[in-house]
């Protein structure tokens, strides 16, 4: 059953020793930082933040050495990316590339995409964003519309894709297209590298809730790419995203994003907690723990080659709802209003998270979908 | 260890431990010929020294046995037996043989060398021929073992799924054996020790019932078809699902934590997590199973109502929440993501 999956794992001692060099980086990098753009977590864009990173070696630090990685362990990864999150630092201009991007390129891409993206993703100037949905395509991704036609030696890319974090801010998307028809939608499919800075190619905002853009719509009209443009094997693009899942939805920014809240939470409460707000610091303790084990668990997977899809859909789901479970209980245990501008730090920092909670459980799968994957993987294997 | 444990205990499990025993054990109150061929298997002596005729194991080699105990519904003190072995072992005490409890609940005086008090819900309490209990003391505290023939029943109690709970007069009786409770062991290890076996139970008896509940929904048909192609139940499923991969891993942690002694954070992580599971998962499973899994005759009762039982034992979810809460707001928001990722508060 598929529960037997999770098998406790800890963190090797070499990994583990990194923690203390991250933490006085941050200590010292986000010295002046304050909380409230802590709390955009690894939404949070800073493309000289990500430079330094990569100078520091910590910027797709699994990849192989002669691509310019250090062929760190996946745990060593764990400790660096955790310690970024649970600081709130400003992740989000490499997040993409260093969780997927590069992994999918190493993985399925030709010795020329590798030679020339993974050497600068690693010294964190090289951004990524993820090009899935579509205006008519969000859950059932296998529905997908834009499509690439063969020309000559070149690819001519036509559609939109919606929902796109940071293609304003990015060098390249991994974009996935149809590149033939087939009766079974999941066949035909390829996964593409497109530079955004071709002709053809509109970004446009999309406004969240809150007011702020951090995602937007891309339209591609006829835009040419290079015939090497596709990352491994045309037609296979299903399957390689299915694979790429397990590294998009075990991570710790999983249950992380709400964590600039939980802490500020544990201070507006202070030293002598009433029986309710004992409680429920106490239950939040446990369930990130546990929430951080089992991610740990599917991280023991990943490196030994394998691809959980099914537990990390478990991390996900379980983690969403932790996450968006603090912004409730925050607004319970405090009487305290949420503030958009003015009152006091906390008040701002709930004012967010509640506002950006919704998203928590819509990005990256939404949990009606992950609990569709979870319920059919019972019994399997 | 780990594996051999494993598999031997599962295979007797499997051969022994059906539907009949365990409701035999409910209705006559203990299943005397179950216990003594459980016994002759060695587990209550698992983690007592090899010199001193155990296996040397750590809790981390146990915790698939409490898991598999609780998927079994197994109606017998083994756990407890276990653990009483190894505070015992801890303390300098020659293993004891036979069905051992403890009393994690006890109001117990020492006038002289002699006891008097009250012993509370002590598992199996009756069936047992010895049960130890912790008296808290400033200077070091005492664990003492009483033989069951030296105390009188107060009260004979039962769980919800018919599990003796019983509560014992103490009067005027000198110890089997005492002992100073060695550092760090702390006063309340036996509520902990508790906690700690109740988790791995009930994570073994969510997922006997998660497996159940799937097979279920893939067999059951209306409306044309299984009733597990319906969204609905789908997500009951998964949200179950995900309560059961936390219980395991939240209790294998406890479990791996608690080398020296029973440790605090990592078993209360546990309860919180298991004890929360149980009500969501047994709620979910009954709701698939529909009318069917209501009867007595189906046997998904037999591990809901240990769950229902369990999930309170040892302190409830709210007993340790409000135990880590505290901890947590004692030690304020700049220790906590550090004592996350140590696993305790003490360093930073």
């Amino acid at each position: 059953m598929s529960i037997e999956n999770f098998k406790y794992s800890t963190i090797p001692a070499e990994a583990e020793a990194l923690r203390a060099e991250v933490r006085a980086f941050l200590k010292q990098e986000l010295s002046d930082f304050p909380n409230i753009k802590r709390a955009d977590s690894w939404i949070g864009f800073d493309a000289g933040f990500s430079r330094k990173l990569g100078q520091r070696g910590w910027v797709g630090m699994s990849l192989p050495k002669r691509y310019g990685g250090s062929e760190a362990s996946a745990f060593s990864r764990y400790v660096i990316i955790e310690e970024l999150l649970a600081a709130g630092a400003p992740v989000s201009a490499h997040w993409f590339s260093d969780r997927q991007s590069g992994p999918q390129i190493l993985k399925f891409g030709t010795d020329a995409q590798k030679n020339f993206h993974l050497p600068a993703i690693c010294r964190g100037e090289q951004f990524f964003c993820i090009g899935m949905s579509e205006p008519n395509s969000g859950s059932d991704l296998a529905s997908i519309k834009s499509r690439a036609i063969r020309q000559g030696n070149k690819w001519i890319v036509n559609g939109q894709k919606v929902w796109t974090t940071n293609a304003h801010l990015s060098h390249y998307m991994i974009a996935l297209v149809r590149t033939s028809e087939s009766e079974k939608r999941q066949q035909g499919l390829s996964q593409v590298i497109i530079d955004l800075s071709l002709p053809g190619i509109t970004i446009r905002p999309i406004k969240d809730l809150t007011g702020r853009a951090h995602f937007n719509e891309v339209f591609f009209d006829n835009v040419e790419i290079d015939e090497n443009a596709i990352i491994g094997t045309e037609g296979q693009g299903w399957s390689q995203v299915t694979a790429e899942l397990a590294m998009e939805r075990s991570g710790p920014e999983r249950f992380l994003s709400s964590m600039i809240l939980l802490n500020s939470l544990i201070d507006v409460i202070g030293n002598n907690p009433d029986a309710l707000q004992a409680k429920e610091i106490g239950r939040l303790t446990a369930k990130l723990i546990t929430l951080r084990n089992m991610s740990l668990s599917v991280t023991q997977e990943l490196s030994e080659g394998k691809s959980p899809v099914w537990a990390a859909s478990c991390v996900k789901a379980f983690g969403a709802t932790f996450e968006q479970e603090i912004p409730e209980l925050a607004q319970a245990l405090c009487d305290l209003s949420p503030c958009s501008v003015g009152g006091s730090e906390h008040a701002q920092i709930l004012a967010y998270l509640m506002q950006m909670a919704p998203s928590f459980s819509l990005r990256g799968g939404t949990r009606e979908i992950l609990r569709g994957i979870i319920a059919r993987g019972l019994g399997a294997n | 260890m780990r594996e051999i444990f494993d598999s031997t205990i599962e295979r007797f499990f499997q051969d022994t431990v059906d539907t009949e025993q365990v409701l035999l054990a409910e209705k006559e109150g203990w299943n005397g010929t179950l216990w003594t061929s459980l016994d002759e298997l060695g587990f209550t002596y698992a983690m007592v020294a090899e010199k001193a005729g155990g296996a040397g194991a750590s809790w981390s080699d146990l915790c698939g046995v409490a898991r598999l105990a609780g998927s079994y519904a197994l109606p017998l003190p083994l756990c407890e037996s276990i653990f009483v072995n190894y505070l015992l072992s801890k303390c300098n005490i020659a293993p004891l043989t036979g069905a051992l409890s403890f009393a994690a609940k006890s109001e117990l005086r020492l006038n002289g060398d002699k006891l008097n008090g009250i012993l509370h819900d002590v598992p199996w309490g009756r069936y047992t021929q010895h049960i130890i209990a912790v008296v808290p003391n400033d200077d070091c505290n005492q664990l003492f073992v009483l033989s069951r023939e030296q105390i009188k029943i107060l009260e004979e109690a039962y769980n919800v799924a018919g599990e003796a709970r019983d509560s014992f007069v103490v009067e005027n009786i000198s110890p089997v054996f005492c002992a100073a409770l060695p550092a760090p062991i702390s006063s309340n290890v036996l509520m902990l020790g508790g906690a700690m076996l109740r988790s791995a139970q009930m994570a073994g008896a969510m997922h006997k019932a998660m497996t159940i509940t799937h097979e279920y929904a893939s067999e059951r048909v209306q409306f044309g078809r299984p009733i597990g192609s319906f969204q609905a139940i789908q997500h009951q499923l998964a949200q179950m699902a995900e309560h059961v991969s936390a219980s395991v891993i939240a209790a294998e942690a406890g479990f791996s934590a608690s080398s020296g002694t029973v440790d605090a954070l990592g078993v209360s992580t546990a309860k919180i997590c298991t004890s929360e599971a149980a009500g969501v998962g047994a709620s979910i499973a009954h709701a698939v199973h529909g009318a069917i899994g209501f009867t007595h005759e189906h046997p998904l009762h037999l591990l809901t109502r240990r769950l229902w039982s369990w999930r309170s034992e040892f302190g409830s979810e709210t007993y340790w929440a409000k135990h880590l809460g505290d901890a947590v707001c004692k030690h304020g928001a700049d220790n906590f993501w550090p004592a996350v990722t140590a696993g305790h508060f003490d360093t930073v």
